[in-house]
This record gives structure tokens, C-alpha cells and sequence, in this order.
């Protein structure tokens, strides 16, 4: 809705703007307004496009009614003229205007003429105003003619005018949405004149009905509806300049309109003519329908008209509503207040003496309780009487009337019986009984049913003379009058009550289900639960299939162009995997103009797929289509509010599993980040500075081998070496980490001797410790470890690596294994500096190297890290203690798991060998 | 240091290995230990090469641009005995093991130092040399162990061994120098059923040591070889 609402407000609306910057990239809409057929709209198109043709324009005429007329198609000649496109139908090869071919020719400007045209059944919108749209929306500009009888809130004024009802209608705001308006217009006289020239074609309509619609009176009432149009169009065009330049609006705000909608055929009418009001008002207005108890019984075909109703609402830029309310009046009324309405539009037709002498109507009720709302009375005219298949009947139930039968004759029965015990003065409570229990059992007209029933009875059993159903004491006819009196109010108020009881489980049905689904989604677990759990639920809503559309995600990056979105079923229920061509391309189309397609809306209506978009604040998430079972699915409005909360729901559901990924990639993407600097750092700091050594000390000996003592050489000799290894040591676990990371080091276990690990490890160890003593400390009687040897080989010398790097020369490093419980404890403890506290989590995180000014000791960063991926592939654990074991220093210690190691046999026969 | 050769001329030693700055560096490294070098960079060129020049020794690389380095050693072994040396990298125990078991006789860790290498070079060289004239008293330090006799001494004093110690010994004594796989320990000492039973082997490894004096966290007569077998040390 909007642009009404915008209008109430005389702030400077940032909307304004938006609408202005929208239409950007529109194409532009320029209308040939005329007030009736005849008067040249086509021909001052024609001419118009000429003149832009010789500016140099890039004019296509998409499609032109010459109607035969010579002077008109003269005009034609030397344009160039879209090919019609030929459809099939009914048998007949019938032409129309070829929407796609014209999309893909895409001239700077379009002629497409008759506006308000219907296109044939089968096309892609059932309206040609909707063609125009959607050129308009691909950019590309369009002259087009349009006579105003057309107009949708004009079609009951000019039908009242001409007496001739003009079918093909389009929604006023296209007029709005123009943005250049020219009125067509000549003098009834003249055009009189060319009627009887012959020179006006009217398409369809007889003669006689041609004869009155060109009579002078109707063409000057036509004219003034155009002229108004027109001017009021220029009106807006003024406060639209005014709001977007910021300029105060003259117009007093306030005011809101509420149409009352009613399920009998004269609905739309009261929604035009509150249109028109609110136009007039400049005010947003809501259409609303009160949605009463018995709601459920209605026809499908009243409930039809009054989704119809609302739909046209909302066309017309209104906004529709359906309130469920108990008191019609009342509940209106809140309604009203609580949005701050001031005029209330609705509809009333002449009503029967009858009517007048048994109650008020709605309208003078609404009057009396209005208060400070004003009603505004649209008068309906000639009524049809609302028709009596407008209610669904329930079907006769047999069953029903034999049970009613079955009551009263329980109370006759009971009547009889207890006559002699109790003497009751009369029988009427017993059937009273009879009669509410029909009422509460089986509904209105079963308990009118046993009213009757029981009048028969009391009168033939217990009235004098018996068993006659003549009556002999006045007072009797009397009291039998009011029992019957009695017995049908009560089955009214009793029936109603069950029609309230029953309409609240439905309620409740439609509740609990929402209720239902929305717990459902919050413990659904993935994409696919959350899908299927929404198909499932719309499909039993509509009674039906649902099917869900998600954009296919490749294609999701090139939006924008003309084929937008490429989709796939994500979800069905009953399970589909394809849908026929038409569908595909309705629900293509509802996701690239986020408009509802298929059956009931206005684009390709004539499918029994209906296609609703999943809009969240975010944009457009899906589509779900759904039909019945075996037909169109029947959205009667509440049916549709359901399936509308189910869609939204699952639309922000969605939207949340689609945030939860962009946040956990946008994670994954810093951490990989960081990461990257780590390594970058790492890299041109631990490859560099031994390859700096190593090429410095060669090329020393390159240049100088001869000037250098034999101590000078080796010891450049030795640097080289040294640095040579550290470089293969980092490489190493380099590989070791990427392999860690890759999944790809899956310890290949075996069972290994722990003082064999120690040695091993202590052996490669030799030359990174240089002076500083390795102690073993572990008893011989250790039992196996089973491990990948050459992995947790790995682990130690990186740890005694690690040790010999941060702590002095000379000093202590210990290597210490000890059983301790189901468990085998490693130790590798320094004399080092030992590791701040803060910082014994992170040394295990890999680049992470404890900042140390500038003396930056030359290590990877990769060890540790490499030491706990190992130690955990093996279900283990590593930590770090500082100060150490030895006081000072650090202690890594760490963990292995003990598997029992079965026995390895002992020899039967101990033979001794000896010299 | 010289190396054993029985026609006392320099011993052709092809080296196969696709990175020309490898066969750069060996060559006068070789040269100077009184080595031939023969050059292949490829697996079809090493059987070329093996065919038409006759080397005594096969230095080979596992990773081949054009073969699969374990397959080229069954086909070599399909009309050789020359001794091959395979040149592996750190992790690749299971190419490592496999290389042994299709027929190679020991091999070298990437990178190498080259001191390690000639070692090699010359354990392989020998163990050949003893296969064709059989010498059954092995000595090592203090070391005795005559295979003839079935007789153990550690610095003249008798050795008591269990049997499968015994059999062990004397398996590694027989390749004296040269890395054993476990496998092939466990098969010819425990039989066929007990290959994957490694921890008799260890076992059994820490009780030698044990008997033959070898501290085991600094062990300097039978070498652990990480994930492939064990290697004894034939000249201290």
C-alpha cells in the first residue's frame, strides 16, 4: 500500500525519494487518456511516436488496433512493427502481442496500444496492463491509449452513467504510476460526428448499446470523469514535487477510511468507492472483513467473493484485513479506534418492511455506537436478495433427525411415566429437554426439527382431548404457543452456541497447528527438517501438495539480469521432483517479482499451481507453491492467513539458517585470516633466517674459501649444516601440521618399547642441544606404549627441541617416563626462562610464540602445535607447567593412554647357550 | 677409507634420481671415496643403465617421475643381485618397508648427511661380499658371535640365550649393518602367524640388549629404525 499512506504524512518522505530513485531504472509510462473510443488516442500516439522517430528514438510498435481505420494505419507505415505472436485458441489461431519477443528486442520506446486489453487465456498475464509492467520494469519506455471508463474505481460511476458495464478494468494507480498523462480530447459534437462517420469502433458491443453510449449527456459525463482524472493526476504530480523538494503540504492529515466487506456480490463496489474517497481525501483506508462464527458455513462461492474483495483492495493500494470478532459492531468499532479510523464506508441496500419491523439493520446499528467515526453509506442498488445457497447447508443428516425423533420420544415416554409418580402441571420441560439436547447435539435445524416436533407431541399426548391434535381449553392454545415460542428461541441460542463451540476448536485446529509448526522449527535440526517440515504443514493446510523453491545456489550470484533465479525444489509434500514448464516459469516469475503467481492472483491464473513468495526484511528467500488435491487449493482467508504465517515463518527460518552459515563462514574466513598473517610471519622469518645463513656462510667461502683459516672454514662449514637441518626440521613440521590439518596423519599404531621412543628421540636430539646434558629418566620395566612410533618419536624431539631452544647451554634437560595409573606420563623439563602463565594455553596454538623484544629466538611456532595434534590423535593430552618440575623452567608434560599389551609367550624350554 | 672391492678397481655405483643438483653434489663426493658414478634420471634410463654398464651398487630414489620406485626394484631383482640403496623420505615408513621387502638392501633417510650415506653404501657392499664368501664369526666391539658354533661372547665371557634371542641375533647378524624389517624378524623367528605380534620383538630386542650389555636408552649395538625394523651396528 503506501503511496496513500505517504500522502496523509507531510514530513518530507524519505520514500518520496526512494520512489523517485526507483524509477530510475524504470522505463517510462506515458498514457493517451481519452474520455471514450473514437476521440484518437491511437492516432496522437502514432504521431508522437513519429516525432521521436525522427529525434532519433528507437521507436517498436508492439501492438497497434487500427481497427481498419485508413487514416490510422497510414500512420503505421514506417514503423517498425513487432510481429504478433499467434496463440491457439479454442481452435482458432488468434494473434496478441508478443511480450518476450518484444523484451528481447528491447527498443528505447514501445507502443502498445489499448491498455485495459484482456489478454487470452493462456498468455503470461491475463491483463495486457501487466505486459506493460513488466516492459516498463525492464526498462524499456511505453506509450500506450486508455479510455477512462476502463479505470477499476470508475467502473460502477460510468456503468451507472451509460448503463453499459465495461468488463476489461486495470487498477487506478497505473494511471498513478504514469509518468506523463495526455487527455485526448474533442468535443462531444465532433465525436458524434465521427460515429457517424463510421470512424469509432467499439469492440463487441451492440448496436443499440453503442447507439446510447454516444449519447451526448454520456460523453460529456465521460469527458468530465477524464478531465478530473487528469487534473487530479496533476495534483498529485504537484504534492509528489512538493514532499520530494520538502515543501509543507497544504492538505489537512488525518484522515482514514475503513471499508466493511460482507460476503454478498456488492462488495467490490463499496471497496471502489471507498478508493475513490480516500483518493479524494488524499487518506490511507484499509479494507476489512469481520469474520463471524458462522464464517465456516459459508459457500465456497461466497467465500470466493470475499478474497476477491480483498484482493481488489489491496489492488487499489489499499490495505485488507480479516478480523475475527464475535459482536460484528463492536468488534468493527474497536477495530476502528484502535486504528485511529475516521470514516467508516459501507454498503447498504433498501430494506424489507420486514426487516425494518423485526430489527436494525447493520448501518443503523453501526450509526448508533459510531461515536466520533463518521459512517459513510454507499447505497447498493437494485438488491439481490441475498441467496440461500450463500450459506453451505450442512448435509441432511438422517441420522440426525432419527436421534431428535428418538429424544422427544424419550420425553413423551418420561412424560407418561412420571405423570403418575410426580405430577407436574405440564410436560414442557421434558421436551425443552429434548430440544436443547437436539440443538447442542446435532444443530439449528434438527432442534427446530424436535421443536415441531415436541409441539405435535405435547398437543397429542398430553393436551386434551388426547391423542387429537385438536385442542379444547383457549388457555391450552396458549400455553402451546408459547412452548413452541419457547423451544425455537432455545434451539437458537443452543445451536449457536455449538456453532461458537465449533468454531473455536477450528480456531484452535488453525492455532495449535501454527503453534505446532513453529515449535516443530525451532527444534528442527538442519535445512532439510526445516524444509520438509513447512511442505508438510502447508499441504495439510491447503488439504493438498506444497512444494518449496530455493534458488539453485551457482545461480544465485547472477541476479539481476532478465532470467533471475534459477530454482529447484528444495522440498515437497507429497514428494515431487518436477513441475510442468508453466509452473516452473509462474514460480520463476513470483521469485523474480516477488508476487504471488498462478491460480487466484494475476499472473498466469489460469494454472493450478498457486506460487507465494518467502519474503523476509532481507529480500526474497523462496517460493512455495501449493494446489489441492484435486484441484486449485482453496484459500479462503483463513485458510490463506495460515498458510501466509507458515510461509513467513519458514521465510525467517530460513533466513536464520542462511545467516548462521554467512557468519560461520565469516568466522572460518577471519580465523583463516589470522591464521595466514601467523604463517606469512612465520615463514619469512623462520625460512629466511637460516637461508640467510646458509647463503651468507657459502658465499663467504666462495669469495674468500682461500683467505680463511682451517678453524674459520669448518666453522662456517658447521653454521651452514646447522641451519641446513633447523631448515629441514621446520619443514618438517610444516608438513607434519599440514598433514595433521588434512586428516591425512592417522597414527599407523604398533606397539612400541617407551625407553626405545626416548632413545630414538634423544639420538636425532643430539645436535640441536649442544652443550646442554639430556638425562633419561625412566625405569626399564615401562610397559608398551602402543603408538605410532614415528609420530610420538616426533613429539619428543620436538619437546627437547623446544627445551634446547629456550633454555642455556650447558644447562639440564630431562627426559622422564613414568607409569601412573592407566597411564603413561612424559616428561621434558628445562632450566629455561620458563613460559608466562597467560601464555600456557596458547604455546600449544600454532604461530603463536611468546613475544620476547627483540631477542626473537629462531623456532617455528609449529612445534608445539605439531606435538599437541600428534598427542591427541593418539588420545592423549599435553600441557605445560611453569615453573617446572625442577623449580624453574618449564615441564611439558604428556599424557598417553596404556592399552594392555598382551603377553608375549614365554619360551616353553629356557636352553641356555653358553661359550 | 677404502672401500672393499674384489677386482680392486673403483666400484661403479649408479645413482638414480630425477634432481640433477642431487647427482651435483654426489658426484665428486663419491668420486673421492673412490667411487665410479653412473648417472640415470629416470626409471627406464636406471634399467638401461643397470643393463648395459654394469654397477656393483644401485643408489635409487622412490620418487621417480616416470616409476614407481618399489616396482622398479622387483624388476631389477628379477636378474640382479647388485645391492640397492634406496633414498626415502621421513614418514614414508611404509614406502620404506616396502622397498626392503621387494628387494632393496637398506635405505637412506632425505636429507642425508653424507658421511650416513657412504656408511650405507659400504654395509651393503660387504654384506654382499660376506653372502659370497661366507664368513660365520661375527665381531663387533666386544661383540662375538660365531654363527657356526652357535656361539655368543660379550669380551670373552659366554653369553646365555634363550633360543628366539639366539635366533634373532643371528638374523641380524646376518645383516649385519643393514636395517631388518620387523616383519621379516617375526617370520623367520616366531614363523608366519606371529608377523603382526610386534611386541615379542620388543620385547625379546630389550632382553638382547639387555644380555649383550646395550643400555637401552642410549643403545649403541642394536639400533632401533622408527616404524621399519632394527639395524646392528657392525663396526664400533
Amino acid at each position: 500500500m503506501s503511496n496513500a499512506a505517504d500522502r496523509s504524512d507531510s514530513r518530507p518522505s524519505p520514500e518520496a525519494l526512494l520512489a523517485e530513485a526507483a524509477r530510475e531504472g524504470r522505463g517510462r509510462l506515458k498514457i493517451f487518456l481519452g474520455a471514450a473510443p473514437g476521440v484518437g488516442k491511437t492516432y496522437a500516439m502514432l504521431e508522437a511516436a513519429h516525432r521521436l522517430k525522427r529525434e532519433g528514438v528507437d521507436v517498436l510498435v508492439g501492438v497497434i488496433e487500427t481497427h481498419g481505420r485508413a487514416e490510422t494505419e497510414a500512420l503505421v507505415v514506417g514503423l517498425e512493427v513487432l510481429p504478433r505472436d499467434r496463440l491457439l485458441y479454442r481452435g482458432h489461431w488468434l494473434e496478441e502481442f508478443d511480450l518476450d519477443a518484444a523484451l528481447a528486442r528491447r527498443p528505447a520506446l514501445v507502443l502498445v496500444d489499448e491498455l485495459a486489453h484482456s489478454n487470452l487465456s493462456g498468455a503470461r498475464h491475463p491483463k495486457r496492463y501487466q505486459d506493460v509492467e513488466e516492459l516498463l520494469g525492464a526498462g524499456i519506455d511505453v506509450y500506450t491509449t486508455l479510455n477512462v471508463q476502463h479505470l477499476e474505481s470508475l467502473n460502477d460511476v460510468v456503468a451507472k452513467i451509460t448503463r453499459v458495464r465495461v468488463r476489461e478494468t486495470l487498477p487506478d494507480d497505473i494511471l498513478e504510476r504514469a509518468d506523463e498523462i495526455e487527455l485526448v480530447d474533442i468535443t462531444p459534437q465532433d465525436l458524434t460526428k465521427r460515429l457517424r462517420e463510421g470512424k469509432v469502433y467499439v469492440e463487441g458491443q451492440a448496436q443499440r448499446a453503442v447507439a446510447h453510449f454516444f449519447q451526448p449527456g454520456n460523453i460529456t459525463a465521460l469527458r468530465e470523469l477524464a478531465l478530473r482524472r487528469v487534473a487530479e493526476r496533476v495534483d498529485e504530480q504537484m504534492l509528489d514535487y512538493m514532499r520530494q523538494h520538502a515543501i509543507v503540504s497544504p492538505w489537512a492529515a488525518g484522515e482514514r477510511l475503513l471499508a466493511c466487506v460482507g460476503p454478498d456480490a456488492d462488495a467490490v463496489a463499496v471497496v471502489r468507492a471507498t478508493r475513490r474517497l480516500a483518493d479524494q481525501l488524499h487518506a490511507p483506508w484499509t479494507a476489512v472483513y469481520v469474520e463471524m462464527p458462522g464464517h465456516f458455513r459459508l459457500s465456497q462461492t461466497a467465500r470466493d467473493r470475499i478474497a476477491e474483495a480483498l484482493r481488489l483492495a489491496e489492488q487499489l493500494d489499499g490495505e485488507a484485513v480479516t478480523l475475527p470478532a464475535r459482536d460484528l459492531v463492536e468488534d468493527l468499532l474497536r477495530y476502528a479506534q484502535d486504528r485511529h479510523m475516521t470514516q467508516i464506508v459501507i454498503g447498504r441496500r433498501p430494506t424489507s418492511w420486514l426487516r425494518r419491523v423485526v430489527g436494525r439493520s447493520l448501518v443503523e446499528a453501526l450509526l448508533l455506537r459510531s461515536g466520533d467515526i463518521a459512517v459513510h453509506i454507499v447505497p447498493l442498488g437494485a438488491a439481490p436478495r441475498r441467496k440461500l445457497n450463500d450459506f453451505s447447508w450442512p448435509a441432511l443428516s438422517w441420522a440426525a433427525y432419527a436421534w431428535t425423533t428418538v429424544y422427544v420420544g424419550g420425553a413423551v415416554l418420561l412424560g407418561h411415566g412420571t405423570e403418575r409418580l410426580i405430577s407436574l402441571p405440564s410436560p414442557a420441560p421434558y421436551f425443552l429437554t429434548a430440544v436443547v439436547l437436539a440443538a447442542v447435539r446435532h444443530g439449528l435445524l434438527p432442534s427446530i426439527f424436535a421443536s415441531l416436533l415436541s409441539f405435535g407431541a405435547y398437543n397429542f399426548f398430553f393436551v386434551d382431548p388426547l391423542y387429537t391434535f385438536t385442542v379444547a381449553e383457549p388457555h391450552e392454545i396458549v400455553s402451546l404457543g408459547l412452548f413452541l415460542l419457547a423451544a425455537i428461541l432455545v434451539s437458537g441460542i443452543a445451536a449457536r452456541a455449538r456453532d461458537q463451540a465449533e468454531d473455536a476448536r477450528r480456531r484452535m485446529k488453525i492455532q495449535g497447528a501454527l503453534y505446532d509448526f513453529s515449535r516443530k522449527l525451532a527444534t528442527t535440526v538442519g535445512l532439510d527438517g526445516l524444509l520438509w517440515a513447512c511442505c508438510y504443514q502447508v499441504a495439510a493446510t491447503v488439504q493438498g501438495q506444497a512444494v518449496l523453491l530455493l534458488p539453485e545456489r551457482d545461480n544465485e550470484k547472477d541476479r539481476g539480469g532478465l532470467r533471475i533465479g534459477n530454482l529447484r525444489i528444495a522440498g515437497a509434500y507429497p514428494p515431487e521432483d518436477d513441475l510442468d514448464p508453466a509452473d516452473w516459469t509462474a514460480a520463476r516469475w513470483t521469485f523474480a517479482n516477488g508476487e504471488p503467481s498462478g491460480h487466484g492472483s494475476a499472473t498466469l491464473p489460469t494454472r493450478v499451481w498457486r506460487f507465494e513468495p518467502m519474503k523476509t526484511s532481507r529480500g526474497l528467500v523462496g517460493v512455495v507453491g501449493m494446489r489441492g488435491a484435486e484441484g486449485p487449493a482453496a484459500l479462503d482467508p483463513s485458510t490463506a492467513r495460515v498458510v501466509a504465517a507458515l510461509i513467513d515463518q519458514t521465510a525467517v527460518a530460513l533466513e536464520r539458517d542462511q545467516l548462521e552459515g554467512e557468519i560461520a563462514e565469516a568466522r572460518v574466513l577471519a580465523a583463516t585470516e589470522k591464521l595466514r598473517h601467523a604463517l606469512l610471519s612465520s615463514i619469512s622469518h623462520d625460512l629466511r633466517t637460516p637461508l640467510a645463513a646458509i647463503i651468507g656462510a657459502i658465499s663467504s667461502l666462495k669469495l674468500h674459501g682461500d683467505i680463511y683459516d682451517a678453524p674459520a672454514r669448518a666453522d662456517l662449514i658447521e653454521t651452514v649444516e646447522d641451519e641446513a637441518l633447523r631448515l629441514n626440521r621446520f619443514v618438517g613440521n610444516l608438513l607434519d601440521m599440514t598433514r595433521l590439518e588434512a586428516g591425512m596423519l592417522a597414527p599407523k599404531r604398533d606397539w612400541v618399547a617407551v625407553n626405545d621412543l626416548l632413545a630414538s628421540a634423544a639420538a636425532r636430539a643430539k645436535r640441536t642441544l649442544g652443550h646442554r646434558r639430556l638425562t633419561i629418566d625412566a625405569a626399564a620395566d615401562l610397559p608398551l606404549l602402543r603408538v605410532d612410533f614415528v609420530l610420538m618419536e616426533q613429539v619428543l624431539f620436538n619437546l627437547i627441541d623446544n627445551a634446547a631452544k629456550y633454555s642455556a647451554d650447558g644447562s639440564e634437560v630431562v627426559l622422564a617416563a613414568r607409569k601412573a595409573g592407566e597411564s603413561l606420563v612424559i616428561e621434558v623439563t628445562d632450566q629455561g626462562r620458563g613460559i608466562p602463565t597467560a601464555d600456557l594455553q596458547r604455546v600449544f596454538d600454532k604461530f603463536h610464540r611468546i613475544e620476547a623484544g627483540d631477542r626473537q629466538i629462531a623456532g617455528t611456532g609449529l612445534g608445539l602445535a605439531v606435538c599437541r595434534g600428534i598427542v591427541e590423535a593418539h588420545g592423549g593430552s599435553i600441557r605445560a607447567l611453569s615453573p617446572g618440575l625442577a623449580g624453574g623452567g618449564t615441564t611439558i608434560e604428556t599424557v598417553l593412554p596404556l592399552e594392555a599389551a598382551p603377553k608375549a609367550h614365554k619360551e616353553p624350554a629356557h636352553q641356555e647357550r653358553g661359550a | 677409507m677404502s672401500v672393499p672391492s674384489p677386482d680392486k678397481g673403483p666400484i661403479r655405483v649408479l645413482v638414480v634420481d630425477d634432481e640433477p643438483q642431487i647427482r651435483r653434489f654426489l658426484r665428486p663426493s663419491l668420486a673421492a671415496q673412490g667411487y665410479e658414478m653412473i648417472e640415470a634420471a629416470s626409471g627406464a634410463e636406471a634399467l638401461a643403465r643397470a643393463g648395459d654398464s654394469a654397477p656393483q651398487i644401485i643408489l635409487l630414489d622412490l620418487g621417480l617421475p616416470d616409476a614407481d620406485g618399489v616396482a622398479l626394484i622387483r624388476s631389477l631383482r628379477e636378474w640382479t643381485e647388485t645391492p640397492i640403496v634406496v633414498l626415502s623420505v621421513r614418514n614414508r615408513e611404509t614406502d620404506k618397508i616396502a622397498a626392503l621387502d621387494a628387494g632393496a638392501d637398506d635405505y637412506v633417510e632425505k636429507p642425508f648427511a653424507m658421511g650416513e650415506l657412504l656408511a650405507r653404501l659400504r654395509a651393503a657392499l660387504r654384506h654382499r661380499l660376506r653372502l659370497a664368501g661366507e664368513t660365520p664369526v661375527f665381531r663387533s666391539g666386544e661383540l662375538t658371535v660365531d654363527l657356526a658354533r652357535r656361539e655368543v661372547t660379550l669380551a670373552g665371557v659366554a653369553v646365555k640365550l634363550s633360543p628366539k634371542e639366539y635366533d634373532l641375533l643371528r638374523m641380524l647378524v646376518q645383516h649385519a649393518g643393514k636395517v631388518v624389517t620387523q616383519r621379516h624378524l617375526l617370520e623367520t623367528v616366531w614363523g608366519p602367524a606371529h608377523v603382526e605380534d610386534t611386541q615379542y620383538l620388543r620385547v625379546y630386542v630389550g632382553q638382547l640388549r639387555q644380555k649383550l650389555g646395550d643400555d637401552a636408552t642410549h643403545p649403541a649395538l642394536i639400533l632401533t629404525e622408527p616404524g621399519v625394523g632394527y639395524r646392528l651396528v657392525s663396526e664400533i
